[in-house]
């Protein structure tokens, strides 16, 4: 029924054939067999897909429901210490197997009809597996070893738990590549245990690109979050880089927070109607982060399908991109910091996570935007796109004026849909 | 009926008319009149049910302090980019938990969303958990914590709770 409808669109609908990399078709934010094919390519394709972070469930028997594409998965540690993603159906008839958020258990029970299974997923027992008083019962040849629960392939990184549904995908560090598996170690603070600091979550009326685009954008960045560009925590004026990688796969979006221009004007700074310059905080630590890295960087980037790391000041967080519709996104932060922060480093990254989430001073401009953006790109599907700043190629540039990431990211898609 | 039953009765409809002249001011959008309700050392949160109930320090909105609070109400007038909304409180259940030198008190809280060429929503839901100090002859919050239930909130929570 899907390759049928997608053939159908595709028929009336293909993409632009000029300018191919700097063209997008508004009909891919709102077409539902696209979006079928997109959670088949991308999310239960061969991909890694990030599920939570190991600090979430550190005891045997702990457990978190998460989410890869559409599809609802649990990552369980188990009696040996391991760490397993188990699909969140039951084997017998797909009721949903668990329904906290988290807990501690020590074996999974079915509630529809109590089949049991250990943390590994392996069906251990069903009620009335003999029947009773002689009737009814499983056949005789009923093998429960071939009735286990859907078990993911696992790979750990950065104290983050990676799951892929696919035999294909290739080994984790290979997925992510040098550059990315580097800066996977720098947000895990080199190796720092991580720690949990809540989470923010919020239902985006918009498709799920839209928002990765968005993640993939230092030119908006400039212009619409005025927040970002009055305190100088980032502004065309500093040193910037925007790297795709794997062909287009992940996006690399690095700057350099400089205290000097802060607050300052140039010429490039008075090109910004945003820039309130006479604007001033009261309590500016929000805007005054420490540089734990040792780096003077701020690193945002972006990981094929799911998972956008975020270093904002030192608000710290993994946003996961959760498709739910063709026009409907679950963002969901996870905020962290490091075990051995102290208590001012923690009581900072509280303070700064005022800029993100839901009522974020700087991320309600987008949940804002993108959400006005859907209705035009839904009621004009045939309408195409324009993303030619900075040039029409895909080549690392050293600006934040570029929609390279753009370009990149959709080089990478047509190749993976076959658009 | 004695004179601590008839000032606790006071009291409580003293703070009913605290929790709805609050509520009024949001309303009315009068944000440098919400910023009155607050002392100078206050702790005023938006957090999530999920977190709150695991302990974890993350808030949607964390005001530690009053500058905070002038912060927050100076960058929605001049940085953020929002759609125009209203928004309407009603506040119900409020109660009287302890009537010391600082009074303890909650309220239930649910908050209604409207939005050009949309229907209005029910956008937030929850409690307020209160610690309350008499200045100056006038009941201020000392700390405020607005739990939300919701699961996640939808699109965006641009105005103070």
């Amino acid at each position: 029924m899907n390759s049928t409808s997608i053939l159908e669109a595709s028929a009336v609908r293909s993409w632009p054939e000029q300018q191919r990399d700097a063209r997008i078709p508004a009909w891919i934010y709102s077409d539902p067999a696209l979006f079928e094919r997109e959670m088949e390519v991308f999310h239960t394709g061969p991909t890694w897909n990030f599920v939570g972070l190991e600090c979430e469930i550190a005891q045997p028997g702990a457990y978190k429901r998460s989410w890869i594409g559409t599809r609802q998965v649990v990552m369980v540690r188990d009696e040996n210490g391991e760490i397993q993603v188990l699909e969140n159906r039951c084997a017998h008839r797909g009721a949903m197997l668990v329904w906290e958020n988290k807990g501690v258990v020590k074996d999974f029970t079915c509630p529809y009809h109590h089949w049991n299974y250990d943390l590994q997923g392996n069906l251990l027992g069903l009620p009335f597996f003999r029947g009773a008083m002689g009737k009814g019962g499983m056949p005789r040849d009923f093998k429960k070893a071939e009735h286990s629960l859907r078990r993911l392939r696992v790979a750990l990184r950065g104290g983050l738990v990676w799951a892929t549904y696919s035999d294909e995908t290739p080994p984790l560090d290979d997925y992510l590549g040098p550059e990315i598996g580097a800066l996977v170690d720098r947000a895990a603070g080199g190796g720092r245990p991580l720690k949990l600091l809540g989470y923010n979550r919020q239902l985006l009326p918009c498709n799920w690109k839209l928002y990765l685009e968005n993640s993939r954008d230092p030119y908006h960045a400039t212009l619409l979050h005025s927040f970002f560009v009055t305190f100088g925590l980032l502004r065309t004026d500093t040193a910037f880089k925007a790297v795709p990688t794997i062909g287009g796969r992940h996006a690399i979006m690095a700057s350099t927070y400089s205290a000097a221009t802060a607050n300052t004007q140039n010429e490039v700074t008075k090109e910004l109607a945003s820039l309130k310059s006479d604007f001033r905080l009261e309590d500016m630590e929000l805007v005054k982060p420490v540089d734990e890295f040792g780096d003077s960087s701020m690193i945002n980037f972006s990981v094929l399908p799911s998972v956008f790391f975020q270093q904002h000041g030192n608000s710290l967080a993994l946003r996961h991109i959760i498709p739910k519709s063709p026009t409907q996104t679950e963002l969901s932060w996870t905020h962290y910091g490091f075990a051995d922060d102290d208590e001012a480093m923690e009581n900072r990254r509280i303070k700064q996570a005022n800029l993100m989430g839901p009522a974020g001073y700087v991320a309600i401009d987008d949940s804002e935007v993108l959400a006005m953006m859907q209705p035009s790109v839904n009621a004009a599907p045939d309408s195409v796109q324009v993303v030619e700043m900075g040039g029409r190629d895909v080549s690392p540039q050293e600006t934040m004026v570029t929609e390279t990431l753009i370009r990149g990211f959709y080089s990478y898609y047509r190749e993976k849909m076959g658009l | 009926m004695t004179t601590d039953t008839a000032s606790a009765s006071a009291l409580r409809a003293e703070l009913r008319d605290l929790y709805d002249d609050y509520a009024a001011a949001l309303d009315d959008f009068d944000l440098p009149r919400w910023a009155t309700f607050f002392t100078d050392d206050c702790h005023y949160r938006i957090v999530s049910l999920e977190n709150f109930k695991e302990g974890l320090p993350i808030s949607t909105v964390a005001c530690r302090g009053i500058a905070m609070i002038h912060d927050r109400i100076a960058a929605l007038g001049v940085t953020a980019v929002f759609e125009q909304r209203v928004v309407r409180h009603i506040v119900g259940g409020v109660r009287l938990l302890e009537a010391g030198s600082e009074i303890v008190s909650q309220g239930n809280f649910a908050l209604f969303e409207s939005q050009s060429d949309r229907e209005s929503q029910l956008l937030l839901v929850g409690r307020y958990l209160d610690r309350i100090v008499r200045q100056g002859g006038a009941l201020k919050f000392r700390e405020r914590v607005c739990v939300y239930d919701n699961y996640r909130i939808r699109t965006s929570l641009v105005y103070p709770v």
